[in-house]
């Protein structure tokens, strides 16, 4: 996990937008896929969402303590990734305690292999750190984030 | 405290690992153990049975089916969805250590033994039907059920073995020689050449198989309503309903006593120390001693009694007016499906062939072709009304439908026993008119049997085949168009009346 120029890397800074204008939670993700889109990981923009609103209507993905984490297994998904927004007026991703001020959107290739996985399980394990929540949202520098998520998620 | 936990959901690539972090860090927080096994999209590592036999509670979180849930049988479980574990671990955990401190068996009873009735008591190994928060009438359905379906794969090879055995035998010595029931055990005579020795061992091995359906449906029905404490005292009351000739409402009623009684035994709050010798010791042996005790002294007479009445009016009719006795015989055989009324008429059929066999009369050969005629129908009639309008049945129902065309082919009229306990009201009157046609019937064509089973099998060799087929089909034909008129009456007003029937039956046991 070297430089954010790796085109398999989870996470670079142009997958990282620190202040997401969306107020809904459909314009929200559709923003952070058009980052994945721009960065060539994900290779058909809406059929991806449709991915994602297929998933979300299953159970909301909104967490309590502010976190958004809509996600998907898609064939539209070329490389595990994950794009990161923060929202400073909050997005409702309909958990209970309020909207969601830190989102991330997961996405998994449809046939991923289990390494892949590993790499989706330590960042869903971090989401739960208070610790990992806190400095995404002390953090003022995408470049910064996203090296700190795949330091974070490097095994 | 050492717990297990199993973590999924739908996508399975973030909230399964998310509540697994969460599940770890709130045990670890309350100074407790976590081993977590998270059935996400990566794969499972299974947890080692060593691990889970020494937890003392398992907690799943889980949004989807948890897989290979059988092997936290018996452990005192906590249950909820992903989302209650991530935002709500702590929680979770303490509801882990509540389960655990009022399941103290399962600490030190071996892996798998069941764990004492408590906050959410681990689900039995074995699947019952029976669903929390239900009507007594429901749960009461849901008991016989269960134990309708642990009985059906006996009645499915023990009586295909023995209609099988009386084919064989059929095509080895035709008329000629000994009857497959006459012939001596396999373990004296047996030769890998002879035909009509394969036929008694098929005919040796049905007869045992078919020697457990009603201890089996007892065992299991005292299992539905008691998990497993409760299999062995069902057993043992089933076993004793056979052996005082209260057949298949014997065993009913045997397993019911037994699950009642485990079922009040379980309530009993007892000291730490005792507590994993009662439900695996104490429980088994006073529930099988008192159930066992009361269809022996009790309630087996007076039902051994009405079977010997019925059978003393029967000869009486013989005589008289055949057609008749054959319209009752046929009622009788779709009555009970296989229980004790059934195999009154049954006995007593194959009691008239004997002495027909013996006299050279054919009285008894006419009686025999009409109650296996009868003992046809029932099967057969709810396979055609459920190929024909399979909507009016549940799913398992439209499968049963589809082995109930070789049940009732095969003479095995316990075939009808899933589609009658589910909707007695409705399938036995329906069942009891076509097996009275067809019982009637064939005494009015005097087709004459020889042998005292195998369906369609032995039809070539019975006297006027086509006519007795004919009598089949009109029996088959009139209880299937029954069956579909009644089922497609209201619904609302029959479920109502059934609750009541059942309602009452369990506060008299």
């Amino acid at each position: 996990m070297s430089a954010t120029t790796d085109n398999t890397a989870l996470i670079t800074a142009e997958m990282v937008d620190l202040d997401v204008q969306a107020t809904t939670k459909d314009e929200a993700t559709r923003h952070l896929a058009e980052l994945l889109v721009a960065t060539g990981r994900v290779s058909d923009l809406d059929g991806f969402l449709a991915d994602v609103r297929a998933r979300e209507a299953q159970m909301a993905t909104g967490l309590e303590g502010g976190i958004g984490i809509p996600h998907c297994r898609s064939e539209h998904v070329t490389v595990p990734t994950v794009g990161f927004g923060k929202s400073a007026d909050g997005v409702d991703y309909g958990a209970a305690d309020g909207p969601a001020h830190l989102i991330f959107l997961i996405a998994a290739p449809a046939g991923a292999d289990s390494d892949h996985m590993k790499i989706l399980a330590a960042l869903a394990r971090r989401l739960v750190r208070q610790e990992f929540k806190d400095n995404l949202r002390a953090a003022s520098d995408p470049a910064a984030v996203a090296d700190y998520i795949r330091t974070e998620v490097t095994p | 405290m050492k717990f297990v936990a199993v973590t999924s959901c739908p996508t399975g690539i973030a909230h399964t690992y998310m509540a697994a972090e969460s599940l770890e860090q709130s045990a670890a927080a309350a100074g407790h153990e976590i081993v977590v096994e998270t059935q996400g999209a990566g794969g499972a590592e299974r947890i080692d049975p060593a691990t889970i036999a020494a937890a003392d509670a398992v907690i799943f979180a889980a949004d989807v089916e948890v897989q290979a849930r059988e092997r936290f049988a018996g452990k005192p479980t906590v249950t909820s969805g992903v989302k209650g574990a991530i935002n709500n671990g702590p929680a979770l955990i303490a509801q882990a250590e509540e389960a655990a401190r009022s399941a103290p068996v399962a600490a030190t009873a071996p892996a798998g033994a069941p764990a004492a009735a408590g906050a959410g008591g681990g689900g039995p190994e074995l699947a019952s039907k029976v669903q929390d928060g239900d009507s007594w009438g429901t749960k009461f359905r849901q008991w016989l059920m269960t134990g309708v379906s642990y009985l059906i794969p006996f009645v499915a090879a023990g009586g295909l073995l023995i209609a099988l055995g009386f084919a064989l035998n059929t095509i080895a010595v035709g008329d000629q020689g000994y009857l497959v029931t006459e012939a001596p055990p396999v373990t004296e005579q047996f030769s890998v050449t002879s035909l009509s020795d394969w036929a008694a061992l098929c005919f040796q091995i049905g007869g045992l198989a078919f020697s457990f359906l009603v201890p089996v449906l007892a065992g299991f029905i005292a299992f539905a309503m008691a998990d497993r404490p409760g299999i062995a005292p069902g057993f043992a009351a089933g076993a004793v309903a056979v052996a005082v000739n209260a057949g298949f409402l014997g065993g009913i009623i045997g397993g019911l006593l037994a699950g009642a009684i485990v079922m009040w035994l379980k309530k009993a709050k007892l000291p730490f120390a005792l507590a994993g010798v009662w439900t695996v010791v104490a429980i088994p042996l006073i529930a099988s001693f008192a159930a066992g005790g009361v269809m022996f002294l009790i309630l087996g007479k007076p039902i051994a009694a009405a079977m010997e009445a019925m059978t003393s009016w029967l000869e009486g009719l013989s005589g008289a007016n055949m057609v008749l006795l054959g319209v009752i015989l046929g009622l009788m055989m779709a009555f009970d499906m296989g229980g004790p009324v059934n195999k009154v008429a049954y006995f007593f059929a194959v009691g008239s062939l004997t002495t027909a066999l013996d006299s050279g009369t054919t009285t008894g050969l006419q009686i025999m072709a009409a109650v296996m005629a009868a003992g046809m129908t029932p099967p057969l009639a709810l396979a055609l009304a459920a190929a024909v309008r399979p909507k009016l049945f549940t799913p398992s129902e439209q499968q049963n439908g589809k082995a109930a065309w070789l049940m009732g082919a095969s003479f095995i009229t316990e075939g009808a026993i899933p589609f009658a306990a589910s909707d007695p009201l409705r399938v036995i009157p329906s069942l009891m008119a076509g097996s009275a046609v067809a019982g009637g019937l064939v005494m009015a064509f005097g087709s004459e049997l020889q042998a005292p089973h195998g369906g369609i099998f032995v039809v070539p060799f019975i006297s006027n085949p086509w006519l007795y087929l004919v009598a089949i089909a009109a029996g088959t034909a009139i209880s299937a168009a029954l069956v579909i008129a009644l089922k497609s009456t209201k619904r609302a007003e029959t479920q109502l009346v059934q609750a009541e029937t059942a309602a009452g039956i369990p506060a008299t046991v």
